[in-house]
């Protein structure tokens, strides 16, 4: 594991958390990790308290999972309680709550509802069972999409007549700009998404420093590619520069992944509007199937339901989704929502700042401190 | 490190986030909630749903304090005073067959390994087998074979049983539940209450095994890696480590829910701290590499023939050492200490120098592996 380990290397931390120390001075820093990825590894790896007190890392929108509003989770069970349809979905999807349960209550009531690894798995079911329907339900930001589409390709291809998708796909840019328009934030700049950008390259973001004058570095997912941003983010700040730049040059591209953009454009179109748990409804912030692939949209073949549903009155995921709250700062957080018990979405996926926190982060600072920096035991 | 405390002190006016962490604490001590109308495969998953599916159905029922207990197995007193260990257990394990064991033997060595570490020398085992119709005999006597083969080499009879048959579609192949029945040598009291401050956990060997065996035997998720289940008794390794470390205080074998969870049962019933320290978590780099790969912390991943063990500071080395001596015991290490503060918690110090939370698993990341 040694590609691993070079980006976990304690004396590199070390180093770098004293030259962002000196940088960032006695000035408060705010800045935003766009990625539920990155929420996961500051959390994961107790990063949160390496940093020096004064720069906050504000957790993002970057969670697919916590995005999803409460209708699409209804329409989802909805579909998977049809007759002789198989729903597949990520692991993830199956306890986010919708207003009756979640997908693993349906299983339990008798759906049949499986997880899958990848879109082609549940491909792969549909060619099995041809005597039943299937249904991908397909979330995240352009990072998966290129694999579901990839699927309906291959679906097209291999002539399939009992599958079908059902969209949730988003993209980044739209919830960055509501943010950046957000009042009630104020950013010093973004560790921006590391694996959308290996499909959407660098240049989308460029609108952050020109027409916002916030700084945005795209960042890797581990500790040190975390330490690193911030630093580059704050040496942008002590040279006087304002810019776009790519701390994850090892994987992304400037230009992106372009087969995999051309893929996007042929099997998916940009719906007019789409609702965001928490920022309402977005225009052009989410991709429906292509019309050229109807056969293949769940939302064409079925009728379902399309009710939106508000979110449970208690449920701050909103706030938390924009940054504008921190978790421990919702009513419920840790006491009628935890990960067993999710009210909102941001508690159910490893990615959501909720959950990163409840599960790993939920330390006083000292303790953090002296645990970590205690002399190991062997 | 020392035992010192660490979180604010009372006098303290604590900040809102510290307002928020204890009040979270509070919540977490409550006994779990069952809100659920019907079983989900949460409830079986070895987390808080399942003790709180155990906690309000069965031992609301059942209510008696051998029961209450709820250790691995019942510990019961004879009129004469000897002790004896009392421990059952079901077998669903989906394939029935994956490398470095079965079904048969995970059924003997899952619950010789639950009577080791109630403190018992196991001795005498039940076998109730529920048959799916259409089984193949030929495969049921190989698997009876590797039953006796485990019972041998775990020191154990199996003598008593019972076979059901149940028409096609009722069950998945095979189901096997074994029970078990040791001796507790005089002297010998393991306790959560005995841990201190200072103690040191030990683990008796690597650590994710079994369940990243399962995980990849069943097929689904095109990764090919050479990784074998730990499956195997841990009898012997836990009289080395008694006759080694006679001051052990607690001991328990780390099967579903993994390190992470057999940690957290140990802070909430002991009531202390326990810090792990992740870059000394034996950890073959296969199965790593694999948890990595698909996002699961190798914590709470199932093991099969690994257990966790609290020792004093001071014996902490010779155990290691006796462990190490024994067959399957080369990888055993120290893994981490018990603190007096933060009570009820699990902190993980990572190689990167920072800190975090180790919770009770929630959700299922893989069922039916043992």
């Amino acid at each position: 594991m040694k590609f691993v380990d070079e980006f976990r290397d304690p004396a590199a931390a070390r180093a770098l958390v004293k030259s962002i120390t000196e940088i960032a001075g006695d000035t408060e820093w705010k800045f935003m990790e766009v990625c539920g990825g990155h929420t996961h590894t500051i959390y994961r790896h107790g990063i949160e308290h390496l940093l020096p007190e004064n720069i906050e890392l504000v957790h993002g929108p970057g969670c697919p999972v916590c995005v999803i509003p409460m209708g699409r989770i209804d329409d989802a069970m909805w579909l998977a309680e049809q007759p002789d349809v198989v729903f597949t979905t990520f692991g993830d999807m199956m306890r986010v709550p919708g207003s009756r349960g979640s997908l693993l209550d349906a299983k339990a009531r008798g759906a049949d509802v499986r997880f899958v690894y990848s879109p082609l798995d549940s491909l792969k079911i549909a060619v099995e069972n041809p005597d039943k329907h299937v249904v991908f339900f397909a979330v995240g930001f352009e990072t998966t999409v290129p694999s579901t589409a990839v699927t309906l390709l291959r679906a097209r291809t291999l002539g399939v007549k009992n599958f079908s998708v059902f969209s949730n796909h988003v993209t980044i840019v739209p919830p960055i700009k509501a943010i950046l328009e957000s009042p009630d934030l104020r950013l010093s700049g973004f560790l921006g998404p590391g694996h959308v950008s290996t499909v959407v390259g660098i240049r989308p973001y460029r609108f952050v420093p020109e027409v916002y004058g916030k700084p945005v570095v795209v960042a890797g997912f581990e500790p040190l590619d975390i330490l690193a941003s911030v630093h580059m983010l704050l040496q942008q700040y002590a040279g006087g520069r304002c810019e776009v730049e790519n701390q994850y040059a090892r994987v992304v591209r400037p230009e992106g992944n372009t087969a995999a953009l051309k893929l996007m454009a042929e099997t998916f179109q940009l719906r007019p509007h789409f609702e965001w748990r928490g920022l309402g409804f977005i225009s052009q912030s989410a991709l429906k199937v292509h019309d050229d692939y109807a056969d293949f949209d769940a939302e064409v073949r079925f009728s379902m339901p399309g009710v939106r549903v508000a979110d449970p009155k208690a449920c701050q995921c909103g706030e938390v989704l924009k940054g504008a709250i921190k978790p421990w700062e919702c009513k419920v957080f840790g006491t009628a929502c935890t990960p067993e018990t999710p009210i909102g979405t941001c508690m159910v996926s490893p990615e959501g700042a909720c959950a990163a926190y409840y599960n790993f982060g939920r330390l006083h600072r000292e303790t953090a401190l002296m645990v970590g920096q205690g002399a190991p035991v062997g | 490190m020392t035992s010192e405390r660490l979180t604010p002190s009372a006098h303290e006016v604590p900040d809102p986030e510290d307002r928020t962490r204890i009040r979270i604490e509070e919540f977490r001590k409550r006994r779990p909630r069952l809100v659920d109308e019907v079983v989900t495969m949460a409830h079986g998953a070895g987390g808080k749903s399942s003790a709180a599916l155990v906690d309000h159905v069965f031992v609301e029922a059942f209510r008696n304090p051998e029961l209450e207990n709820l250790g691995d197995g019942a510990v019961l007193a004879l009129p004469t005073g000897e002790r004896l260990a009392f421990s059952t257990d079901s077998y669903v394990v989906a394939p029935y067959e994956f490398p470095g064991g079965s079904i048969a033997d995970l059924a003997i060595n899952g619950t010789v390994n639950d009577l080791a570490v109630s403190g018992a020398r196991p001795q005498w085992i039940s076998a109730a087998f529920v048959i799916e119709e259409g089984f193949s005999i030929d495969k049921l006597k190989q698997l009876a074979g590797e039953m006796r083969a485990a019972a041998d080499a775990a020191g154990v009879q199996i003598v008593t049983g019972d076979t059901k048959v149940v028409p096609n579609g009722a069950a998945d192949g095979l189901y096997i539940t074994t029970s078990g029945v040791g001796v507790i040598p005089a002297g010998r009291e393991l306790s959560p209450l005995a841990v201190r401050a200072g103690d040191r956990l030990i683990v008796s060997g690597t650590i994710a095994d079994h369940g990243m065996a399962i995980m990849l035997a069943r097929g689904n998720l095109d990764i090919e890696a050479d990784i074998e289940s730990d499956s195997a008794p841990v009898n012997g390794l836990v009289e080395a480590l008694l006759a080694a470390a006679p001051g052990t205080r607690w001991m328990r074998d780390a099967t579903r829910g993994g390190l992470g969870t057999v940690a957290n049962e140990l802070a909430q019933a002991a009531g202390v701290g326990v810090v792990l320290d992740e870059g000394l978590l034996p950890i073959d780099p296969t199965v790593l590499g694999c948890c990595d790969m698909l996002g699961i912390d190798p914590v709470y991943v199932a093991n099969e023939g690994k257990f966790v063990a609290v020792v004093p500071a001071d014996e902490a080395e010779v155990a290691v050492a006796a462990l190490r001596s024994q067959p399957g015991g080369a990888q055993a290490a120290v893994i981490g200490e018990v603190l007096a503060d933060p009570p009820g918690i699990v902190a993980m110090r990572t190689p990167f120098g920072g800190t975090r939370i180790v919770d009770m698993l929630v959700g299922d990341p893989l069922p039916r592996i043992c």
